[in-house]
């Protein structure tokens, strides 16, 4: 029997039941904008990165169950531009000042600037105040770079069992927030070795003392763009549901 | 039969605003590029011309973001005066460096590096002579403030990305920077 296809671009692409349109672009090798997805979580459908129009309709390709003879457009022009437009949002609600981060170089939503083009972010920027929380010993938290993608809380809820982060607030106001009393996240059981302190997709969750060691040009998007890395990004059996 | 004309010269223009004049060291960097270049174009106001005041142009081009009043009419005074203006590097595009100041209290920072902090001689005072340009509350970048058509990200773009950038435009192209000529530090 003849696998079951829909189409990106005019591609051919099969998917499995139960997959997503992005988990079925990722698994053929065909690259889809993303920043909130990652292969070992199911999907969150936040940051709308991944928008695609299937039939017509603009939707996230990593909630959207893939079925046959669907026809998802994504490279096109006015697609490109939108994910442009959210990027350049992302960049002006917080404070990326990428030659001072050190994730640069290592950072998704840096990588993905630079694969759209985005020579500015546009925008008036707002210029928040988030303090950073330096509590704790091996970890450094800087707020000024969350994008609010879940993937540190979806992280030490469902693999570490500790739910040490939250999102608190709403619309513009929503933060991030550690599950402390004192809001400090040398008060919590939080520990380097946490899979929440190796997900975040920006420079927020950073280890300390170890900052800027790998020099530019050795850092993980310098020598291949983002759409380069397809195959780190294909799903695993836990982003298809079967985390127990 | 007439001889063939060379097009005029494009006229250029370039500053320095709230920027570590690094871009400008960046564009040096084009090295011997910047013969070919001077073929092309002549330079308006800029470091290299020590001329003070900009004058009609064909491009402008701005490192830095406005951190001061003055930076603002310069900043004017190049928007009326090129056809295009073009935002070199990070500071002039999200305020940079300097812009991490946004978070802090203009006067408390005054205070305390000109009257408070130690190692000062006593007496010190925050300078308040009316020859200097008044400093903002907050540093912006440029295109706040006057519109501006292209943008050069990097801290500082690379001598081969301002090249790349700079023939596609003057050759009438949509400039592209590929993969490892944009970059945003
Ligand atoms: S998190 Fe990414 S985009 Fe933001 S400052 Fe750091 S490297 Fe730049
Ligand atoms: S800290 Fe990082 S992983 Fe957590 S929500 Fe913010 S951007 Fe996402
Ligand atoms: S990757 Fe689909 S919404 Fe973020």
């Amino acid at each position: 029997m003849m696998s079951a296809t829909f189409t990106i671009d005019g591609q051919e692409v099969p998917f499995t039941p139960g997959q997503s349109v992005m988990q079925a672009a990722l698994s053929a090798g065909v690259f889809i904008p993303h920043l909130c997805y990652h292969p070992e979580f199911r999907p969150h459908g936040s940051c709308k990165l991944c928008t695609v129009k299937v039939n017509g309709r603009p939707a996230t390709s990593c909630t959207l169950p893939a079925a046959a003879g669907m026809d998802v457009e994504s490279n096109t022009p006015e697609i490109l531009d939108k994910r442009r437009a959210l990027l350049q949002m992302l960049l002006v609600e917080g404070n990326h000042f990428c030659p001072s981060c050190e994730k640069s170089g290592n950072c998704k939503l840096q990588a993905l600037g630079y694969e759209l083009e985005v020579f500015t972010p546009h925008f008036n920027q707002f210029y928040p105040d988030r303090p950073v929380d330096a509590s704790h010993p091996d970890v450094l938290l800087d707020f000024n770079r969350c994008i609010l993608c879940e993937l540190c809380i979806r992280a030490s809820a469902e693999v570490d069992g500790k739910n040490v982060f939250a999102l608190s607030g709403r619309g513009i106001t929503k933060h991030l927030i550690v599950n402390a009393e004192s809001g400090k996240l040398a008060d919590t059981n939080f520990a380097l070795t946490d899979k929440a302190a190796q997900v975040c997709p920006v420079g927020v969750i950073l280890e300390k003392r170890v900052g800027f060691a790998v020099p530019i040009g050795q850092r993980h998007y310098d020598a291949a763009p983002f759409s380069a890395h397809v195959a780190e990004f294909k799903p695993t059996p836990e982003s298809q549901g079967e985390r127990s | 039969m007439n001889a063939p004309q060379t097009p005029p010269k494009l006229k250029v223009a370039t500053c320095s605003l709230a920027g570590c004049f690094g871009c400008h060291m960046s564009f040096l960097d084009i090295d011997e590029r910047l013969l070919t270049l001077l073929e092309l174009v002549e330079f308006d106001r800029s470091p290299i011309t020590d001329i003070k005041h900009c004058g009609p142009c064909d491009i402008g081009i701005i490192e830095g973001g406005v951190c001061n009043a003055e930076n603002v009419h310069v900043l004017r005074e190049f928007r009326a005066n090129c056809r295009i203006l073009i935002a070199l590097g990070a500071c002039a595009i999200n305020g940079g460096l300097p812009a991490q100041r946004n978070h802090l209290d203009l006067r408390n920072i005054l205070e305390a590096i000109y009257a408070t902090d130690t190692g000062l001689a006593s007496g010190t005072q925050v300078p308040n002579d009316p020859e200097l340009p008044l400093t903002l509350n907050q540093v912006h970048p440029i295109h706040e403030v006057v519109k501006i058509d292209y943008f050069i990200p990097g801290c500082p773009p690379s001598g081969d990305a301002i090249w790349k950038f700079l023939t596609d435009l003057v050759a009438g192209q949509t400039p592209h920077l590929g993969h490892g000529l944009i970059h945003y530090d």
